[in-house]
């Protein structure tokens, strides 16, 4: 079967986060980059899939030149190749357009089954993946913490099963406060997946030097749709609460903290 | 302008964060109108009736009786095409999650989710929301043509502020458009992983770790504290994600919510899936390396610093 990850290049957790002068975006040209975590796992659970039942794993990102880093490193994971839609565009771009972007460089595949991440690490809209399976034509399913392919149809690169019959997924969906639902349907579809649904594998010496020669393929990005949504202002949160800092050596501030909590929060 | 909500239910009980996109939709001004997607004869609550709203709408068919994405797209698209609200207001739950930025795809429509707040702005709106893991808020306007979809984030709006009507607002059944045949997802029921061992909600103190803690051999520094100040030990979804605490013990969206006197914080980030489940804490106490971390925001004491330092001389002073 044919499994494409849709990934996302995003800004290290550590890093400061600094609005540019316009107030339109984040001042990113000195930040570093990582692949988002949510979309780590998404390829690791395509990986595992593929082990399970054979096939080829595509990864697919949309973004400028930078993001082949990360589409290098999920081959290095173990990805067989690599589709990068190019458009320095899509670094700030909406939900819409990146799930345009996607949908046209998998037009062309015949995939059984789409994977990513739930939600970005940077906007966050956790659009991406539901609007790009609308695009698509496709069933979809989000928060997933749990894939199940029913291996007596899963063998086609159609995702048609030799005797017509359509491919069947199951999957768990994650709901609020610990509550769980397994939900079946047809292939091809897209699935969101949660952080946590696997253990991450890293790449290994052998996979970084195999990775070298697998083809990253460049697409040209789709004639761009107007933006969906503008951003007005961008700045830093205001405190909800009035925050008392208490500073002092480690010792220093320790005591303090213990005297306060005693004296004037009242916690025991 | 007529805001559309959309209340969501399961058995005819209502999910009560419905009740907070009214509050927000009441904040946007103009008129609201609520609409509740079940299965025929699923009772209206009478908490969406006392609402101060203009109409509450049953959208019945057979097929909305369990959720699936298919099944609410269809259905809410044919109804918001022949109500033409100016926005679309959700709470954004898992399951809007599921659905809403589908309606949207479908509808050809803006979507802006996860919002916490809305300003007027040029006769119009903005949309507040959080960006790079709650460190930075946008304001975001939505283009093209009516309706807006908008959802927010669980406890942005309180439902304490929700406006009551004088009267039961009048309420209208409409048979919901849906073709069964077209729904591809089936459910199954929901159900819980384990009987929860663990009941953080009655804590009276918790010490909650977050990746700050850096690897699984410090757990049990956390823990000494944890004993020490006579409190429940919990943690932020990475860590539960690694194993190296029970699931059981995750505070957050995906796990408990707890409202303890003391909520201590150890290398929390603070991202929003995890505030949601602390915030009603009475004290929130922050220990983190970043004096930027959102967890920050939210806390009434903080201490900037090393947590590897300050745990032992929390320790020592507790003796």
């Amino acid at each position: 079967m044919l499994i494409a990850v849709c990934i996302k290049q995003v800004v290290t957790r550590e890093w400061q986060v600094r609005v540019n002068e316009a107030k339109t975006w984040v001042r990113d040209q000195d930040a570093s980059w990582e692949l988002n975590e949510p979309d780590a796992y998404a390829l690791e659970e395509a990986l595992r899939l593929r082990e399970k039942h054979g096939g080829e794993v595509v990864v697919v990102s949309a973004g400028p030149a930078r993001v082949t880093q990360v589409l290098r490193e999920a081959l290095a994971r173990g990805a067989d190749r690599a589709i990068h839609v190019e458009g320095d565009h899509f670094a700030t771009a909406d939900a819409f357009t990146a799930a345009e972007a996607l949908a046209a460089a998998l037009g062309g595949e015949k995939v059984d089954l789409v994977l990513t991440g739930l939600q970005s690490d940077d906007q966050g809209f956790a659009q991406v993946g539901v609007v790009l399976a609308e695009k698509l034509g496709l069933a979809h399913a989000t928060i997933i913490m749990e894939v199940q392919i029913d291996p007596s149809t899963a063998s086609t690169g159609s995702g048609q099963a030799g005797s017509g019959q359509a491919a069947t997924l199951r999957v768990k969906r994650e709901l609020e406060g610990g509550w769980f639902q397994w939900i079946a349907m047809p292939l091809p579809a897209v699935i969101t997946i949660q952080s946590g649904i696997n253990q991450l594998r890293y790449a290994t010496l052998k996979g970084i030097m195999a990775a070298k020669k697998k083809e990253i393929r460049a697409v040209p990005a789709p004639a761009a749709a107007a933006a969906r949504q503008r951003i007005t202002a961008l700045y830093m949160p205001e405190k909800s609460k009035q925050t008392r800092m208490i500073s002092g050596s480690p010792a220093e501030a320790a005591k303090e903290l213990v005297r306060v909590l005693r004296e004037e929060a009242r916690v025991w | 302008m007529v805001t559309l909500v959309v209340a969501e239910q399961r058995d005819g009980v209502l999910n009560r964060a419905s009740l907070e996109a009214i509050v927000a939709a009441q904040a946007m001004g103009g008129d609201v109108k609520v609409v509740v997607p079940g299965a025929p004869g699923t009772a209206v609550s009478a908490e969406l009736s006392a609402a101060d709203v203009t109409e509450v709408i049953a959208l019945e068919h057979a097929a909305l009786g369990a959720y699936t994405a298919d099944g609410f797209v269809q259905a809410l698209a044919a109804l918001i095409a022949a109500e033409s609200p100016a926005h679309v207001v959700f709470t954004h739950t898992y399951q809007t999650r599921d659905y809403a930025p589908k309606l949207a795809a479908r509808l050809d429509r803006s979507i802006a989710t996860d919002c916490i707040g809305v300003k007027s702005a040029g006769g119009g709106h903005v949309f507040v929301r959080p960006m790079f893991q709650g460190k930075i808020n946008a304001d975001v306007a939505l283009e093209g043509p009516a309706p807006h979809l908008v959802t927010f984030q669980i406890g942005a709006f309180r439902v304490d502020a929700l406006k009551k009507g004088g009267a039961a607002a009048p309420s209208r059944t409409i048979a919901a458009s849906v073709d069964p045949s077209a729904i591809r997802q089936k459910p199954e029921a929901p159900f819980r992983e384990a009987k929860q061992a663990v009941d953080l909600s009655q804590a009276e103190r918790i010490v909650s770790v977050g990746r700050g803690i850096k690897g699984e051999e410090h757990i049990a520094l956390a823990k000494q504290l944890a004993e020490a100040l006579g409190a429940e030990l919990a943690a932020s979804r990475p860590i539960c994600d690694a194993g190296w605490l029970p699931m059981e013990r995750q505070v957050g969206s995906s796990g408990q919510t707890v409202a303890p006197k003391l909520y201590l914080a150890l290398g929390i980030s603070g991202a929003i899936q995890h505030v949601v489940g602390m915030k009603g804490a009475r004290t929130i106490v922050a220990i983190n390396k970043d004096p930027e971390a959102p967890i920050f925001e939210i806390a009434d004491y903080g201490i900037a610093g090393d947590l590897f330092e300050i745990i032992p001389a929390m320790m020592a002073a507790l003796k």
